[in-house]
């Protein structure tokens, strides 16, 4: 509050300081007159306004005396130290300055500035230094053309979930943005009261709309470029119908996956995905093996056929004398001669063996 | 009098002063963005800058404007496009499901007068358009089914609304230009969690479908190596049946002995009788 009235006050005094051109001169005329000598009336404090302020009527008359003493009939002091000529050269000078700087413009490259008179539209000047007849009269409002602005949609944290529903009445998590820049500076500046919120507004609706005619698999995958197009395309189409003034540069959707609630089921169909490779891998696999197994096996008995079928009593003798060789060299052998004997099996000694056998094997 | 005034400085710095007073009370800068109704004791009395479709910025009545100063006084109305943003709104379709809805129209002031006359202020124009959008689009969205209102279907029953909505904005002298919805949600609770289950189902329904056919694929893979290895072996065993038996006892022989190099289980005892093929030559010939 004391804040608030301490730029009232400022405000106040910045007012009759100021006032130069509006015909203020005589509060000017007020402290040059009282001043000792030349003295720069912008370096002036604002003698007369603030600090003398609260003290009202009694400093007013003080001034007023002061001036009679000076003004009333007392011609004999004016040779030596008028104070009207260096007030007209400080409303000059002010003039000068504030005529110079309300009706120079320099325009930067990326910028366009809209020219006002008394309110109503006047021109558009381009990049480079322009001319407008100063302030009050002619209003310059500056606006980038150039820089592309972007509106994240959600705003600010992307903690919490967009929620869109798709066509097929699932939900999706969405996150995009949309950027874009002014295209016709009158337009924009006349035509919409928000611009911001209106692009902001269109964007929400028109990719509802696209979504809500995608399913859930394309507008989480294939889709996406298709619906960022659309969205695009259906927000030029609105903005255009609001003549609007903004060009839309390009929509991007940033994420656009199945709810956090969900996530657990779309990863599991990833993983069945995974799994069913792996099943076709493995069976492919066995199928490699026992075909080849089979050529194998079938090619290595042709060979031997090929060779037996020139002398096939022979090489069938030959083959069974070189397996039986090969067998009954390595195995314990009991020939029984005599067939009245009635063969005794040492099956304890066996027995006794058999065990080792086992170990020796696992070994 | 009047020389006594001008003399004193305070009396020029009064003058002025009520000049700036006059001049601020006669004279207007009217922007291109805003449209006026100059009311005298109430009574509106004429309309400046108004907004006429088609008029290119700088042709329109903006600029200087004079009026009597203290008698009429301005009503300022914005000129430009604006919006109504309505509260979200619970919408029942005809499948008896629920959807939270959200949208906006946008609206300008195309008659200031009848503006003035019926709302005075746009917050009162809001105010007054703002429950007839919510309940227009609760109205026409309630006749679709839910899977109407997702789809894009939805642009004529969009245009309904804006119709109903710009004759009741017609007699505040306001045009509609624009209904749209901007969100379209299951509430959040029983329909959000249920939707989730349908979701998680029909993934789980995906899931499965594809481990059954990997599974059938996987065996379909299988026997048709089978079937080919028997047809290689079948081919080339069949030329001579009896000696392929043959042959494959003895690759049996040497492997279930353990000859091949291989360990078979089990220690092997072999008793032979003198009758046996092998031995006989061992017997000696006669």
């Amino acid at each position: 509050m004391k804040e608030k009235s301490g730029w009232i006050a400022r405000a106040g005094a910045l007012f009759i300081e100021n006032g130069g051109p509006w015909g203020g001169s005589g509060g000017g005329g007020d402290s040059g007159g009282s001043g000792k000598g030349p003295r720069n009336p912008w370096s002036q404090p604002p003698g007369g306004g603030k600090p003398r302020g609260p003290r009202g009527a009694s400093a007013m008359d003080e001034l007023s005396k002061r001036m009679k003493d000076r003004f009333g009939g007392n011609v004999g002091g004016e040779g030596g130290n008028n104070p009207w000529p260096l007030i007209r050269i400080g409303a000059l000078v002010i003039g000068a300055a504030w005529i110079f700087l309300t009706s120079f413009h320099s325009v930067g490259p990326q910028e366009r500035a809209v020219v006002t008179q008394f309110g109503a539209y006047s021109r558009t000047l381009n990049s480079g230094v322009g001319f407008t007849l100063p302030w009050p009269i002619e209003t310059v409002t500056k606006l980038n053309v150039a820089e592309i602005q972007v509106i994240n949609i959600p705003e600010g944290n992307t903690t919490t979930e967009n929620f869109v529903l798709t066509g097929d009445q699932n939900i999706i998590n969405l996150d995009y943005s949309v950027r874009w820049s002014i295209a016709d500076p009158e337009l924009y500046l006349f035509q919409i009261r928000d611009p911001d919120v209106t692009i902001r507004e269109v964007a929400e609706s028109a990719m509802r709309a696209s979504i809500s005619r995608a399913t859930l698999i394309g507008a989480i995958g294939a889709q996406r470029g298709q619906i960022e197009a659309d969205v695009e395309k259906l927000m030029r189409s609105i903005l255009g119908s609001y003549r609007s003034g903004v060009r839309i540069e390009g929509v991007a959707i940033k994420r656009a996956d199945p709810p956090a609630a969900v996530n657990e089921a779309f990863k599991d169909v990833t993983a069945a995905q995974q799994e069913a490779q792996s099943a076709v891998n493995q069976a492919n696999t066995y199928a490699q093996q026992v075909t080849q197994r089979a050529l194998g096996e079938a090619g290595a008995f042709d060979k031997v056929y090929e060779q037996y079928r020139l002398s096939p009593v022979v090489t069938r003798r030959r083959m069974y004398y070189e397996t039986m060789e090969e067998v009954l060299a390595k195995v314990d052998k009991t020939i029984v001669e005599a067939p009245g004997v009635t063969p005794y099996l040492p099956l304890q000694e066996m027995r006794k063996r058999a065990p080792a056998a086992p170990t020796e094997a696992a070994q | 009098m009047i020389e006594r005034l001008i003399r004193n400085p305070f009396g020029i710095a009064f003058v002025a002063l009520g000049a700036l007073i006059l001049l601020s009370a006669t004279i207007s800068f009217v922007p291109e963005t805003r449209q006026g109704v100059i009311v005298q004791f109430g009574q509106p009395v004429r309309i400046i800058n108004a907004y006429k479709a088609g008029v290119p910025f700088g042709s329109t009545g903006a600029g200087i404007m004079v009026r009597l100063p203290f008698v009429e006084q301005v009503q300022w109305l914005d000129k430009r496009v604006q919006s109504i943003d309505m509260d979200e709104q619970e919408v029942l379709s005809t499948d008896q499901l629920r959807l939270q809805v959200d949208g906006y129209a946008r609206y300008r002031i195309v008659d200031p007068l009848k503006m003035y006359k019926t709302a005075r202020t746009e917050e009162r124009l809001t105010e007054a358009l703002r429950p007839l959008l919510g309940s227009s689009l609760r109205n026409e969205l309630g006749k679709q089914t839910f899977a109407a209102l997702l789809s894009p279907e939805r642009g004529a029953v969009m245009n309904n609304i804006k119709t109903g909505l710009n004759r009741a904005a017609n007699q505040y002298g306001a045009e509609i230009i624009d209904v749209r919805i901007m969100r379209a949600d299951l509430p959040k609770g029983t329909p959000l969690e249920s939707a989730f289950d349908r979701m998680r189902s029909a993934r789980k329904q995906e899931a499965d479908t594809k481990r059954a056919e990997a599974w059938k694929n996987a065996q379909i893979i299988r026997a048709n190596a089978d079937a080919e290895a028997s047809k290689t072996y079948a081919a080339s065993f069949g030329k001579d049946p009896s000696f392929y038996d043959f042959y494959r006892a003895m690759q049996s022989y040497k492997r279930t002995f353990g000859t091949d190099g291989s360990k078979p289980e089990g220690s092997t005892n072999i008793i032979l009788s003198p009758g046996n093929d092998y031995l006989r030559e061992f017997r000696g010939r006669p």
